[in-house]
């Protein structure tokens, strides 16, 4: 394989990984600040998407589409939240399983009665499309580089909300000490709503800039949601730079297997099988990367022992 | 002459700055209680998880009926005979009494995977969780759910389940805690009488017990030991009374 | 008499009357229904002893599920093709018999749940939840992307595999095999509910502390009911394959896994018959909404949604209240 095909399926891992993190900071920062599971952040990224699409379909705007998945996902995550979600934080992992899962049910049969079973697409705009000439002559996507872009300014926008501001302190505090946020008089409803409607928020964002690289439908999220399941499994729960270092790690390994193991096997087999073998062994190689830390480190790379 | 039954030497353990565990040496020797006591924050929890084995030291070695059982975990030092209590409660909630003990029984016995016998029949487990109901006087609420006893019925439980084990030494984490006068009286006759039957190091807050019961009495204050004697010798140590006890509580 | 086991007695009965009386009306619809029911309930009991008595919310039974359906569908694929599974080393051929069948599939999805409990047990609480998720999923996209046996399309089966002096095509005598596998099922878990590994499996899950503290080690335990659990969620499987005489990768999907999932919080959890009663409901829901609504999934959640946030103990605990058994 040539130096800049393998920089561009670094890249493409990259772009992956940095949309990977985008679910999972959402879902840790939950986790560690309620103590929440919750199954349905797969379709808050399905709703962002369906937003954005219907946004773009209807004023031909790329940045109003964006603005609509954040404020869409955002919106239906403080409902769930104020509705349901506030329920189950007294509750034992199983009845947060169940009812997140119940909500998976109606968001997507609700969206499927609403848009139908047929995709939807959205449009990459025009200054954003076409590749561009990186130095040492690579051609690569503007679009995935944007979106690399817009989840490294993401990342640096969540590390230095929490390192530097009153919300930060909050959620740091609530992570450590769920009587001491009490004891310093923070309103925890709010701090919640607020947290949870900011997860939202980046599963939103996400399911639209995905959105106009693949199609938008009922279910796109849940595969999602599981791969970041994956990235907090490796990176440690409630920590967001190993959701930034696990996102990566699995947006790399994921892309570089796709590539690399059937180019690997064709060394000693027959091209077909080479492939085959291949690319079944490479959809395995994240769950493998998962188990080879869940035997080093089980409480993941930057978990808490 | 034998070497004590529980040898700890030169315990350990730092939380980041704090070091809640300094070079602690304390022995427990058959037939004696030997009760640690110290002030709220002087590191007994932290060298009783070291003891039961939740917590790894940094440096130091525990000794255990003649075996080195630093490196063991829970399970193989209650294995090894170290009979546990809890200072909370520490019991299957949703079961009922005699369920709790004959867990403790089935614990001590192994031969855990038995998939088909009805346990709550077997004749054998059965007469060592009644054995031990008996002695604590739990007998008549046997069949109760543990969460419907009352707080000074869980801390007798606490004992039983220790009993089925029967253990070469308990280690008990304030077994008085919570009980009444009435309560902490009768524990106190009872676990003055356990002592024969094995030795028992006791954390303990409830300073009348512990004059009473112990042989000897060592005094943790951050995370050091500073003495070790009879009540008589930590009643008269200037030390211990500057440090900790206070006049008033010794008279 | 307690109201929990005339309950049981009602619904075991019941799921008997039933398919006897579609049978002599003829309508093998109704038979083929009380199977899946059957079938679903078996499944549900396998996820019960590790959820249950155990403790541990596994999101990823379809694997043992998926494992056992496509053990059926690769030996009976081999055999009906006439061709070898494996020539070298030694020579394995398909088969069409059911007991032969069940206990590869059996074996096969012990194996799995032994690999896999043993990686995911390392961890507790939301890990385990999250892993075992992501094992389901792992398994989904090898079966999407393993082309030999149909990949995304899955495998049909022509003709559905055999018993020996049974005729299995003949719905009624297919759902007497599952039934009283079922039955089986809800003995075996009901012997080891109170069993001295019951009591020990149901304490760790109460209280790991005590159970460590009397020198039984917690793990041991859990990775012994996971694979049992994986076992009996296998031979449903393999039912399940006979009985649509298909296979495809949807069953190792996160959906399957939450269903079977469902089936048991429906019912009730830890309880005997909750997975039975679950999956009664569940595929009287499914006929009932179904027939309402293409959508009828999101009446499916809300009724769910309920049950979790409002009913708690599931419908044996609305029924029998939450008295448990005391000795």
């Amino acid at each position: 394989m040539s130096l800049i095909l393998f920089i561009e399926q670094i890249l493409n891992g990259v772009q992956f990984g940095v949309m990977l993190f985008l679910m999972a900071a959402g879902l840790t920062l939950i986790f560690g600040v309620m103590g929440l599971i919750n199954l349905a952040h797969g379709s808050l990224y399905m709703i962002g998407a369906f937003a954005a699409a219907s946004v773009a379909g209807l004023t031909g705007s790329f940045g109003l589409a964006l603005i609509a998945s954040l404020a869409a996902a955002a919106a239906a995550g403080a409902l769930i939240e104020l509705t349901v979600i506030r329920r189950l934080y007294d509750r034992d992992h199983l009845d947060q399983v169940l009812a997140t899962f119940a909500l998976i049910l109606i968001f997507s049969e609700g969206t499927r009665w609403a848009f139908g079973s047929f995709p939807l697409f959205l449009e990459i705009p025009p200054y954003l499309s076409g590749p561009v000439t990186l130095p040492g002559g690579i051609e690569y996507p503007l679009y995935r580089l944007a979106i690399i872009g817009v989840g490294l300014l993401v990342a640096a926008g969540l590390f230095a909300l929490i390192a530097r501001t009153r919300i930060g302190i909050q959620i740091r505090a609530g992570e450590s000490d769920r009587e001491m946020i009490a004891a310093l008089g923070i309103n925890i409803s709010a701090l919640y709503t607020t947290v949870f409607a900011l997860g939202a928020a980046l599963a939103g964002l996400a399911g639209a800039l995905i959105g106009a690289i693949q199609s938008v439908q009922v279910g796109m999220g849940e595969p999602v949601l599981i791969l970041a399941f994956v990235v907090i499994v490796i990176g440690g729960i409630g920590s967001i730079k190993g959701a930034l270092v696990g996102a990566l790690l699995v947006g790399l390994t994921d892309t570089l297997g796709r590539v690399l193991l059937p180019a690997v096997f064709s060394q000693f087999m027959a091209p077909q099988a080479a492939s085959s073998v291949g690319a079944s062994l490479a959809s395995m190689s994240i769950y493998i990367l998962m188990a080879g830390v869940l035997v080093m480190r089980p409480s993941g790379l930057f978990g808490k022992a | 002459m034998t070497s004590p039954l529980l040898d700890i030497r030169g315990l350990s353990k730092a939380f980041g700055a704090v070091q809640a565990c300094e070079d602690v040496t304390l022995t427990l020797e058959r037939g004696e209680i030997h009760a640690l006591i110290g002030p709220n924050g002087a590191g007994k929890s932290t060298f009783i998880k070291q003891v039961a084995g939740n917590l790894d030291p940094d440096s130091g070695r525990i000794w255990f009926d003649g075996r080195d059982v630093t490196a063991l975990d829970t399970v193989a030092r209650a294995r090894a005979g170290l009979g546990r209590t809890f200072q909370v409660s520490s019991l299957a909630m949703e079961m009922s009494v005699l369920q709790n003990v004959v867990l403790g029984a089935l614990g001590k016995r192994g031969r855990v995977l038995r998939f088909f016998r009805d346990v709550m029949r077997d004749a054998a487990l059965l007469e060592v969780a009644r054995e031990a109901l008996n002695e604590v006087g739990l007998t008549g609420v046997a069949g109760t759910r543990v969460a419907d006893l009352s707080h000074g019925q869980r801390r007798q439980l606490e004992v039983a389940v220790a009993l089925t084990q029967s253990p070469k030494a308990f280690l008990m984490d304030e077994p008085m805690a919570g009980l009444g006068g009435e309560g902490s009286a009768r524990l106190t006759r009872f676990l003055d009488g356990l002592r024969h039957r094995a030795p028992i190091l006791l954390v303990e807050h409830d300073m009348d017990a512990v004059f009473a019961l112990a042989d000897r009495i060592s005094v943790l204050v951050y995370g050091r030991i500073i003495a070790t004697g009879t009540p008589d010798a930590i009643r008269r140590d200037p030390q211990v009374r500057a440090a900790y006890l206070g006049d008033e509580a010794l008279t | 008499m307690r109201r929990e086991p005339l309950l049981n007695a009602t619904v075991f009965l019941g799921l008997l009357a039933v398919p006897l009386w579609a049978w002599a009306v003829d309508e093998p619809f109704t038979i083929t229904l009380a199977t899946r029911v059957a079938i679903l309930a078996l499944a549900g009991v396998g996820l019960n002893l590790a959820l249950g008595l155990g403790g541990l919310v596994s999101l990823g039974h379809a694997v043992f599920f998926g494992i056992g359906g496509y053990a059926m569908g690769i030996l009976a694929s081999h055999a009906q093709s006439y061709s070898a599974l494996i020539e070298w080393p030694v020579l394995i051929e398909g088969t069409k018999s059911m007991p032969v069948i069940w206990l590869v599939a059996m074996g096969a999805s012990g194996l799995a749940a032994l690999a896999i409990g043993a990686l995911s047990l390392r961890t507790s609480g939301v890990y385990f939840i999250m892993i075992t998720l992501a094992f389901g999923q792992m398994f989904y996209y090898f079966a999407i992307g393993w082309p030999a046996y149909g990949g995304e399309d899955g495998l049909s089966i022509y003709v559905r595999n055999g018993f020996p002096g049974l005729n299995t095509l003949d719905p009624i005598q297919f759902f007497a095999i599952c039934y009283v596998i079922l039955g089986l099922a809800l003995w075996v878990f009901s012997r080891l509910a109170c069993s001295a590994f019951g009591l020990a499996l149901g304490a760790a899950r109460q209280n790991a502390e005590r159970v460590m503290a009397v020198g039984i080690a917690p793990y041991r335990l859990r990775l012994v009911a996971f694979t049992l659990s994986g076992v009996i969620t296998g031979l449903a499987g393999a039912l399940f394959a006979d009985l649509n005489r298909f296979v495809s990768p949807v069953m190792f999907s996160w959906q399957t896994s939450g269903e079977i999932m469902v089936f048991v919080i429906l019912g009730g959890v830890a309880r005997l018959f909750g997975p039975v009663i679950g999956a009664v409901v569940f595929i009287f829901l499914e006929h009932m909404l179904g027939g309402l609504s293409e959508y009828w999934h999101i009446y499916l959640g809300a009724v769910l949604l309920v049950v979790v946030l409002f009913a708690r103990g599931g419908i044996i605990g609305l029924v029998a209240g939450r008295e448990r058994r005391h000795d």
